[in-house]
């Protein structure tokens, strides 16, 4: 008996050990991220150390010279801004400070890159970002991208999948095996004829863009939705016939609102998508006022490489949004994530 | 009878709008990618039919193999790497009770973000002075790993680093799949096998693996296929390095910048043929394992 259970709990905390590492380093980067967003760039590079470690005197001394940099967000810390622990050291000698290996040890401890909570919560990253970087804009312009195209892609394929299921016409089947087949090949540089595609029609535009996404969910939505469809009862939809409701009522009034729960998946597989894609909207995009946020982003790390903190806030403004509405929706985005791989 | 054509015809109208967008934006591409790889076009002038030369050009281009070369090594670490830690990390969510939910919540937030924003916070963690910081030299010092302190993103590591990068993004999207498919083994056979008295290799090498075939054999081709595509995310972590860490998808993709549009046709049409048969060729050769081991009906 004892033997047992002394190995189930070796494994499982074993199990544990391993699981939680892994997820572990899913979490720190992120959690890097965000804690680095609120600190300035100052705080960032440097270490800080609380003004009451030193005396009165001693503060006074400091404060004149001009080695001491204050932060002016924060009155209880002193930050330097040297880059090395020697040149730090010089400046204390010089000033004649006593305890220099002590301030020198708090330094150290504090420049760490980023780990040790900000001082305080600033916000002034944020607002660089937003307002004067143009992040708004971005932001809005996914927004605007997703929104469309995703409601371009539920109306458009919940149509095509509910005649598919239910109607007839010539050619239907053969139609609905292209849209399958277009799903199965592979098309790496699918973007390519695109592009020059929307460059003869003059349409490099928000229209093109939001067309050209609208295809790419197109084959997939239809999929689940006209399987979706094929399991449901007919009943409903002959009732509604007899009460004299015509094809395009009944597909609004009964068809939709029974197939919500695969609305939901191709929603959130669409909105993904559009939200996350980047080749085509760089390629189409180079002015600042139709960028979306990948694009955006992109242009900002490449012309801010230094600016760490800057750019992690930027990060964050991307990522978290989305972060937030998959810890509200996660099983939704697990199925919507997966749907694409289930249909293989 | 005219009736029910008029009929027809309105069943039809249902999927015009779709049908429009895609003879548009994709029938048409398809096969205008095939005449445009023959051409010789770069957005200004009028098309010049060439004939087979850029074929030729890629075909005996050392940079196209090198970058084919890159995604095949990323790709590698992508079937082993990721896909065996994925596996392992179903197994194990499958069998813990507490937590499990935090865990499946976790690994998925990573494929669920944005390549860019992967590869930048990447780049911001791993490059080291004076453009990074050295953040992860640092953490892994905190350990008392500093001996494996790196220039991660320097000539020496940074193909290997990109694909365990890309792993790292990726090792969800295989963990939600496999785990879907281990808890659509029925419970039964599992009990059936204890009371038999099988031991825990024998129930895994018997049961789970066998019946987890046609899961795996997916996630393999859906695998190859992401992993060749894919190029966002080293966009942003690396730029492509000088041509080190440069993909087939980023070759085109730079190509289509310079206006080399014929060029950048004619690559992505042998891409998409290399890919095809490598995707028959794997879902033939599991289906003969699935074949030869006899796996029940599901």
């Amino acid at each position: 008996m004892g033997y047992y259970r002394v190995k189930k709990i070796i494994i499982l905390v074993i199990l544990h050990t391993f699981l939680m590492s892994v997820a572990l380093s899913c979490l720190l980067p992120f959690f890097w991220m965000i804690n680095v967003s609120f600190k300035s760039q100052e705080e960032f590079d440097n270490g800080y150390v609380a003004k009451k470690v030193f005396s009165p005197q001693q503060l006074e001394k400091l404060l004149t010279s001009k080695i001491a940099k204050e932060a002016k967000f924060n009155p209880k810390f002193l930050i330097w801004n040297v880059s090395s622990e020697d040149m730090l050291r010089v400046k204390l000698t010089q000033l004649k400070i006593e305890d220099k290996d002590k301030i020198l040890k708090i330094w150290r401890k504090t420049r760490d890159y980023g780990l040790r909570p900000p001082l305080s919560l600033n916000l002034t990253n944020y607002k660089e970002v937003i307002f004067k970087e143009g992040f708004w804009r971005y932001f809005l312009n996914s927004v605007f991208y997703t929104f469309v195209t995703v409601c371009f892609i539920v109306i458009i394929s919940s149509l095509a999948a509910y005649a598919f299921s239910r109607l007839h016409f010539p050619g239907r089947n053969v139609i609905f095996y292209m849209f399958l087949a277009a799903m199965m090949i592979p098309l790496p540089a699918g973007f390519v004829p695109v592009y020059v595609l929307l460059n003869k029609f003059h349409l490099v535009n928000r229209t093109g863009y939001v067309l050209a996404m609208t295809n790419m969910g197109l084959s997939l939505s239809i999929y689940l939705l006209k399987t979706f469809f094929d399991q449901l009862p007919k009943d409903l939809e002959d009732a509604a016939r007899i009460d004299g409701c015509n094809k395009l009522r009944i597909w609004w009034n009964v068809g939709l609102p029974l197939v919500a729960p695969a609305l939901g998946v191709v929603i959130i597989f669409n909105a993904l998508n559009v939200w996350n894609e980047f080749v085509l909207a760089s390629l189409m995009f180079t002015a600042e006022e139709l960028m979306p946020l990948q694009v955006g982003l992109m242009e900002f790390s490449n012309r801010m490489v230094t600016q760490h903190t800057l750019i992690a806030s930027a990060l964050t403004v991307a990522a978290l949004p989305i972060i937030i509405l998959y810890l509200r929706l996660q099983r939704q985005f697990i199925k919507g994530l997966t749907a694409g791989a289930m249909v293989g | 009878m005219s009736r029910s054509s008029w009929d027809r015809f309105q069943n039809f109208s249902f999927i015009l709008p779709a049908l429009v967008i895609f003879s548009i934006f994709y029938i048409y591409p398809f096969f205008y990618t095939f005449i445009l790889s023959f051409q010789d076009y770069d957005f200004i002038s009028t098309p010049k039919f060439i004939g087979f030369s850029n074929f030729r050009e890629v075909l005996t281009d050392k940079e196209w193999w090198s970058s084919m070369y890159n995604g095949a090594f990323i790709t590698f670490w992508a079937l082993t790497f990721q896909n065996i830690l994925a596996f392992m990390l179903a197994l194990g969510v499958d069998r813990v009770i507490r937590m499990n939910k935090f865990y499946r919540v976790v690994f998925f937030m990573l494929p669920i973000l944005s390549e860019i924003i992967i590869g930048l916070l990447m780049k911001q963690l791993l490059s080291s002075e004076p453009l990074g910081r050295d953040i992860f030299n640092r953490w892994i010092t905190n350990l008392g790993l500093g001996f494996l302190a790196q220039d991660w993103l320097g000539t020496q590591h940074v193909r290997l680093v990109t694909a365990l990068v890309h792993c790292w993004k990726g090792f969800g999207w295989a963990f939600v799949i496999f785990l879907a498919g281990l808890q659509n083994i029925p419970q039964q056979l599992y009990e059936a096998a204890h009371i038999d008295g099988a031991s825990a290799w024998q129930v895994f090498r018997k049961i789970t693996l066998p019946l987890l075939t046609p899961v795996i054999a997916l996630v393999l081709v859906l695998t190859i296929l992401g992993t060749m595509q894919a190029f966002a995310m080293i966009l942003a972590l690396t730029g492509g390095a000088g041509g080190l860490t440069e993909v087939p998808v980023m070759r085109i993709y730079n190509h289509l910048r310079f206006r080399l549009v014929g060029l950048a046709c004619g690559e992505g049409v042998i891409l998409g043929l290399i890919l095809i048969v490598v995707s028959f060729g794997m879902f033939f050769i599991s289906k003969k394992i699935r074949e030869k081991y006899g796996v029940l009906p599901s």
